[in-house]
């Protein structure tokens, strides 16, 4: 998938060398305001937040902003109260649950989801809260790492990122995850796919507008885990990057792996002061 | 298999209340096909019965054209302290059960 987007870009040159050569009278500035207007976003300016900033709940029905307001009827709490019982679950050699170190979880766990992703000293990358139990299934439980996407990882993120729920996001940027946050953001300008588009071209330029029967949101991932229509079921904030990847039809990027945690990292920073949703009811 | 039910705490007797009950299912409606082209066998709640102290208060057959993760409401005059108890079969044979209590005072 790489190499169609190298061969699409290749054509693009060839064209504008066309372009050059029959309009060879066309001064140089009018030359130069093509290039400016044919590259797409530019990002080198820092980039800047949506104004003003809006929870994808914003795009959606009332119906459905109902829904998730309704405690019981909110299907996303399924996998929050899943999440309360694996919590207080022994795993792994070490027979220790999560509750064995943490303890209440509305106490110990309460704000923790909106400084994620985070790097972790130890392991020395950026992980998300599904990094984060598994590093700590790993180094405390003694036991296997869950799958990305599985229920049971599924139903601690929830249950994690929903004691956080009406906080603002607050990710800060510093010397630790800067390098990951500038490849985040270049992820996020990058055209990518046969689409050829960037996440910008949609969620910065056109939010609020069309895609076919969606309202465009503005991709904030501060409901995450969310309760998707589409897909009958929870899921995570990198199986709905991969909804997107699919849609532009670019190289669909594994859960959990580097270019879609950095991407996250961004979005966090992009959304900060949003509120904590979880778990969000969406299309 | 997680589910919620949800019933006032309290309530007056001869009270209409409102149950609710919400069971995480993939209800597979048999219509659709993996990725290898195989055809997903059908399996979802066929049978959900709600007993009030042991006395069958609701029944609901329920059908591919229910949507994953079925959500029922329904009412019921709160008549003694006890529980509610729903049990419910799918089509893999799996059982669920839940139940919540109800106090009736006057």
């Amino acid at each position: 998938m790489r190499g169609e987007g190298l061969t699409a870009d290749s054509s693009y040159v060839r064209s504008l060398g066309l372009f050059i050569g029959v309009h060879r009278r066309l001064s140089a500035v009018s030359f130069l305001l093509l290039l400016m207007f044919a590259g797409g976003p530019a990002p080198a300016a820092e980039p800047q937040r949506p104004q003003p900033l809006k929870s994808g709940g914003e795009f959606s029905s009332s119906e459905l902003r109902a829904l998730q307001a309704d405690d019981f009827g909110n299907p996303g709490m399924l996998w929050v109260v899943r999440g309360e019982k694996l919590w207080g679950e022994a795993a792994g050699r070490n027979g220790k649950s999560c509750a064995a170190c943490h303890g209440d979880a509305r106490q110990s766990m309460k704000g923790i989801a909106t400084h994620y992703p985070k790097v972790d000293p130890g392991a020395a990358r950026l992980v998300n809260l599904e990094g984060r139990v598994n590093l700590c299934r790993e180094r405390h439980q003694g036991a296997e790492p869950l799958q990305y996407e599985s229920e049971e990882l599924l139903g601690l993120t929830a249950y994690v990122a929903h004691q956080s729920r009406g906080m603002p996001v607050d990710v800060t940027i510093d010397l630790q995850n800067r390098k990951n946050y500038e490849r985040g953001r270049d992820f996020y300008y990058a055209r990518r796919g046969q689409m050829n588009l960037s996440c910008s071209h949609c969620h910065d330029r056109n939010w609020g507008g069309r895609l076919l029967g969606e309202t465009i949101s503005q991709g904030h991932g501060n409901a995450y885990p969310i309760y998707r229509l589409e897909w009958q079921t929870a899921g995570s904030l990198h199986r709905r990057f991969r909804s997107c990847l699919f849609g532009v039809r670019a190289e669909l990027l594994p859960g959990g792996s580097r270019e879609l945690l950095d991407l996250e990292l961004y979005l966090a920073w992009r959304a900060g002061g949003l509120t904590i949703e979880t778990p969000g009811v969406r299309r | 298999m997680v589910a919620r039910v949800q019933v006032p705490q309290q309530v007056k007797r001869g009270e209409l209340i409102e149950v609710r009950i919400a069971i995480q299912h993939v209800m597979e409606t048999g219509f659709r096909y993996d990725d290898r082209g195989r055809a997903i066998p059908k399996n979802v709640i066929n049978t959900l019965v709600a007993r009030y102290n042991d006395t069958e208060i609701f029944r609901a057959e329920l059908g591919s054209g229910i949507a994953a993760n079925p959500f029922l409401q329904f009412y019921t005059v709160a008549e003694a302290s006890g529980e509610i108890e729903f049990s419910w079969v799918d089509d893999a044979g799996e059982k669920g059960t839940e139940h919540a209590a109800i106090s009736v005072v006057g």
